[in-house]
């Protein structure tokens, strides 16, 4: 597993944790089974508070990413087809949705933006 | 289970109330205790300690008042200041003689470990020791016992970054099993604000403000923009507020941010950034 805080991230750090961790088990980088560090350790050897490690491990956890289990720390879960397309999906949405803001800031029309988009996607 | 608990509590002297202080540490937490000199800091840590007696309030170490078990109330407390507490002309052997006297939970080997492993020099007199020893055999001597609570009082004041460092995977190393707690008093946050779970602001013997340091970093924004961007509510609602020929600055709750001029500059504020535009606010 790999973490990296940046402290002139815009994400919070407990955000920052969560993401990374979440990456990696979308890449497969993480396998299913994994015993992830327990939030004390994983504080103690990121340098950060308990509270922000244990944010991150809930979140994870209530986007079923992971499962917590009594006396043997928090497992990474079988990865769920659905649960990983949402996760694309919205990712897929906020790209598209920082091009139209983009967009926006130069007043470019809308007919414009799709016609750059047929481009793009044509010349893939 | 609390490592410290601390209700109402109150210790006046002339010309200086400590009025109402309530927290709560849970155990296997680090709680930062932030304020500028003479705020009171140094009376609540003696309060805890028992050094000073309160005048109404109530404190508990792992759950117990100090009345209930004076011994085993005080064995329950590491404490390190800036300045080192053993005589100066004793030597590292010396100290140890004392501290098994002293304390019933001292364990030789266990300090002898430290001193090992942080090459403190056994012959030395304390007084000869740099800083960083002192720092290092107050340590020693603190987790050699079975404590509770880890109080630091200014204790990063003077040392240089290595050892404030190492001081940092000390506490973290302390917290470890969930079962030990640390507070730790300061005026200059950003020593050891990384790795604080519990931020508690104290001004003027009063408390300012008490919560996690993850909740006062999502409640604040720091706003940046030129005049023109400063409009009536922003001048009423920015704590803090610094006006230069060229632009302004101050923290906002987030969420009053619907407000803000879209030609503002938002960014996350640090801890003390936050405090700082706090006792600006309050001083007016």
């Amino acid at each position: 597993m790999r973490i990296v805080i940046s402290n002139q991230s815009e994400l919070p750090i407990y955000a920052q944790i969560k993401e990374q961790i979440k990456e990696q088990i979308l890449n497969g980088l993480i396998n299913e089974g994994t015993v992830l560090p327990s939030i004390r350790q994983l504080a103690k050897e990121l340098g950060v508070s308990v509270i922000t490690t244990t944010r991150a491990y809930n979140e994870l956890e209530s986007e079923g990413f992971i499962s917590s289990v009594q006396g043997k720390g928090s497992i990474v879960r079988k990865r769920d087809n659905n649960v990983i397309r949402e996760q694309y999906l919205k990712k897929i949405e906020q790209g598209l949705e920082s091009a139209i803001a983009t967009a926006e800031l130069i007043n470019m029309p809308e007919e414009e933006l799709r016609d750059m988009f047929e481009i793009l996607m044509k010349e893939r | 289970m609390n490592a410290l608990e601390v209700n109402g509590l109150t210790k006046r002297y002339k010309g200086f109330t400590l009025e109402n202080i309530n927290f709560t540490i849970p155990a296997g937490y680090i709680m930062g205790y932030v304020g500028r000199n003479g705020a009171g800091k140094t009376t609540t840590l003696g309060l805890i300690t028992h050094q000073i007696k309160s005048d109404s309030g109530s404190i508990k170490i792992n759950g117990m008042e100090y009345k209930e078990n004076p011994e085993r109330y005080k064995e329950m407390i590491g404490y390190i200041q800036d300045i080192c507490y053993y005589p100066g002309d004793f030597n590292l052997l010396d100290i140890k003689g004392i501290m098994k006297d002293f304390y019933q939970t001292f364990e030789e080997e266990k300090f002898m470990e430290y001193v090992n492993k942080w090459k403190l020099p056994e012959k030395k007199k304390i007084k000869d020791f740099s800083k960083g020893m002192q720092v290092r055999l107050m340590f020693a001597g603190i987790l050699a016992r079975d404590t509770k609570l880890l109080i630091l009082d200014e204790a990063t004041n003077g040392l240089d970054p290595v050892v404030k460092q190492e001081i940092l995977e000390i506490l973290q190393e302390y917290i470890q099993d969930g079962d030990r707690s640390v507070i730790f008093s300061t005026h200059i946050l950003n020593d050891l604000e990384q790795i604080a779970d519990y931020i508690f602001f104290l001004h003027e013997g009063k408390q300012v403000m008490y919560d996690t340091k993850d909740e006062i970093l999502e409640k604040y924004i720091l706003v940046k923009g030129g005049l023109e961007d400063l409009n009536e509510y922003m001048e009423k609602n920015l704590i803090g507020l610094k006006k230069t020929s060229v632009g302004f600055e101050g923290i906002l709750e987030s969420d009053k941010s619907i407000h803000l001029s879209k030609n503002c500059v938002v960014e996350k504020p640090a801890i003390d950034q936050i405090i700082v535009s706090y006792i600006k606010h309050k001083e007016g």
